[in-house]
């Protein structure tokens, strides 16, 4: 983000976690985490092969391809 | 108020499958309806003029040739900008998923599909559904038909004005912490989010997977009902979709009904217009026999910080994937790809999905996790305990579904803390994951526009079915949810 936006968002996230520190008043003391929210077990399916998404319609939306790959900006050297 | 009576949508398929009407012509008229009304209202942020018509001939061609009509047959829908239907653009209001196409059609839009319903668009919404007002779409606000310089609420905010100004009967939003909850009762309308993993997420775009649940809009409990039982059931692609068939509904009235009132619900803070809708509302379920009961949820109070720590957590997990890759839109930076990735983000998302994803990665950091995102999954445990010790005593927990009436488009955007407070009373709902419909109670008179008011009823885990028994019942006694606003399709003031 850009130094105005920083700017802005530095009091606006010491406000925010200013709420976030009225959970460190909660007793929670033996509580077990709420992992998931789910109301039954996972329900998995059967472990076979199924067609997938045709590679095609998969790098449709790539804002850039070569072939049958997504192209990105080289990753050995550069800037960082 | 404009007095042209709406059709619901279990009118609108008897009449198409009787051939009373044709998918085409159903179609044809929300079409008109979207061109009569968006650009006042700002709904839609992608039209699918060409499908909508295509799979109306298919409807009509499939009932010629003697197939069977589905319960929807026919009906037009819209669906939020955050869900897929495959080709169609679906861009979460979000400039850096802008032009995205859906390569597939989500589990729960091709159930409605198979049903001969007929998707006409996606709405707008707050970005990522990060958002209470609409105000945080990169496409600009959604305007609430009852008084225009006002929020629809949000983040479904298209979908319920899509609803509420009759283009179309029924809308699919997302509630993540009350995203579809708070715009209906905004919106003089009724939503329901059901039990957290009663309809497969597959095809909706994340946002927070252990609190995201496809959720309804309609104007009647009848249609909420028939498509949340058509969008049910267990889904392979889905594996914490609940294994439960499709909803069985319930008949009755609510005599001998245990009703919970909360008193964290009510504070002295609540406006003094909306309480008493609300209690007017609590009275008329007293008179249909119902027993109100007081309750305590005494956790509440910690909701909003426990959301925002789990919502943002989640949220800043499931955004990493828009890195210009592999879709959306990509800015170039220096050349490198760290430099990329960084360029596409900051161009990308505004700013409250970039202060959500801040949040999330510094309550998940080394360090800082048991602090924040572990003690809030300690405390998300105690608000849940909250209900299961209420449901108890009670069958259904009421109170007002937001602290207020809808507000003016500007008046909170600028404080990320008074707009988050606005899902004071839908959250601790989200995280217990259980089932809750807002119904219209009531209206507010604002600066001399008449403003609906929401109430919400929420049942224990799974029992769906019973929360939308009492909304019927509500609706049965009352003439709020048949009221329309200045801006609807019947008639534009």
């Amino acid at each position: 983000m850009g130094p105005a936006e920083a700017a802005a968002f530095g009091p606006q996230l010491v406000a925010i976690l200013a709420q976030f520190e009225a959970l460190t008043a909660v007793d929670v003391e033996g509580v077990e985490p709420m992992t998931t929210a789910s109301a039954g077990e996972n329900v998995l399916r059967a472990d076979a092969p199924a067609p997938s998404l045709h590679v095609d319609l998969a790098l449709a939306n790539a804002p850039a391809r070569v072939d049958d790959f997504y192209r990105v900006p080289k990753t050995v050297g550069g800037e960082e | 108020m404009s007095g042209a009576p709406i059709e619901d949508a279990v009118a609108l398929a008897g009449r198409a499958a009787r051939g009373e009407l044709s998918a085409r012509q159903a179609a044809e008229a929300a079409l008109e309806r979207v061109d009569c009304l968006d650009r006042r209202l700002n709904v839609f942020l992608a039209v699918d003029r060409e499908g909508a018509l295509r799979r109306a001939d298919e409807l009509d061609a499939r009932r010629a040739s003697g197939h069977a009509s589905g319960p929807l047959h026919g009906v037009p829908i819209a669906l939020k900008a955050n869900m897929c239907l495959e080709g169609v653009e679906s861009n979460c209001a979000s400039k850096i998923l802008a032009g995205y196409r859906a390569p597939y059609t989500a589990t729960f839009v091709q159930r409605l599909l198979d049903a001969g319903a007929n998707p006409i668009g996606m709405t707008n919404m707050d970005e990522f559904a990060m958002g209470s007002s609409s105000e945080n779409s990169a496409f600009g606000p959604t305007r609430n038909p009852w008084d225009e310089t006002r929020t629809p609420g949000g983040s479904s905010s298209g979908s319920a004005v899509a609803v509420a100004a009759g283009i179309v009967p029924i809308a699919l939003g997302s509630d993540t912490g009350g995203s579809v909850r708070q715009p209906a009762a905004l919106c003089g309308i009724h939503g329901f989010k059901p039990t957290y993993g009663r309809i497969s997420r597959y095809g909706l775009i994340a946002f927070g997977s252990s609190l995201d649940q496809v959720s309804p809009f309609a104007r009647t409990v009848r249609d909420l009902e028939l498509v949340t039982h058509v969008m049910s059931g267990t889904d392979v692609r889905d594996s914490t979709c609940l294994d439960e068939p499709q909803l069985n509904l319930e008949d009755g009235d609510v005599r001998g009904l245990r009703v919970g009132v909360p008193k964290e619900y009510f504070p002295d803070s609540l406006p003094r217009d909306v309480r008493a809708a609300c209690d007017a509302a609590l009275a008329t379920l007293e008179r249909l026999g119902a027993v109100l009961v007081p309750v305590s949820l005494p956790h509440s109070r910690h909701a909003i910080p426990t959301y925002y720590v789990v919502a943002t957590a989640e949220a800043s997990s499931n955004l990493a994937r828009f890195d210009g890759v592999r879709y959306g839109t990509r800015s170039e930076g220096s050349g490198s790809l760290q430099s990329m990735y960084a360029a596409t983000r900051e161009a990308g998302f505004g700013p409250e999905v970039k202060r959500r994803i801040l949040l999330g990665t510094y309550v998940l950091s080394a360090g800082y996790y048991d602090a924040w995102y572990g003690r809030a999954l300690k405390v998300r445990a105690l608000l849940r305990r909250d209900f299961e010790t209420a449901f108890e005593d009670v069958d259904v927990v009421v109170g007002p579904t937001s602290p207020e009436a809808a507000f003016r488009l500007g008046e909170k955007s600028n404080d990320p803390v008074a707009m988050y407070l606005s899902d004071v009373l839908t959250v601790p709902v989200s995280l217990a994951g259980i089932p809750a419909i807002s119904v219209p109670c009531g209206f507010v008179t604002v600066d001399g526009k008449r403003l609906p008011v929401g109430l919400q009823i929420a049942g224990p885990s799974r029992a769906d079915a019973r929360v939308l028994r009492v909304a019927r019942a509500f609706e049965a006694a009352t003439d709020f949810a048949r009221e329309l606003p200045p801006i609807h399709a019947g008639g534009v003031a």
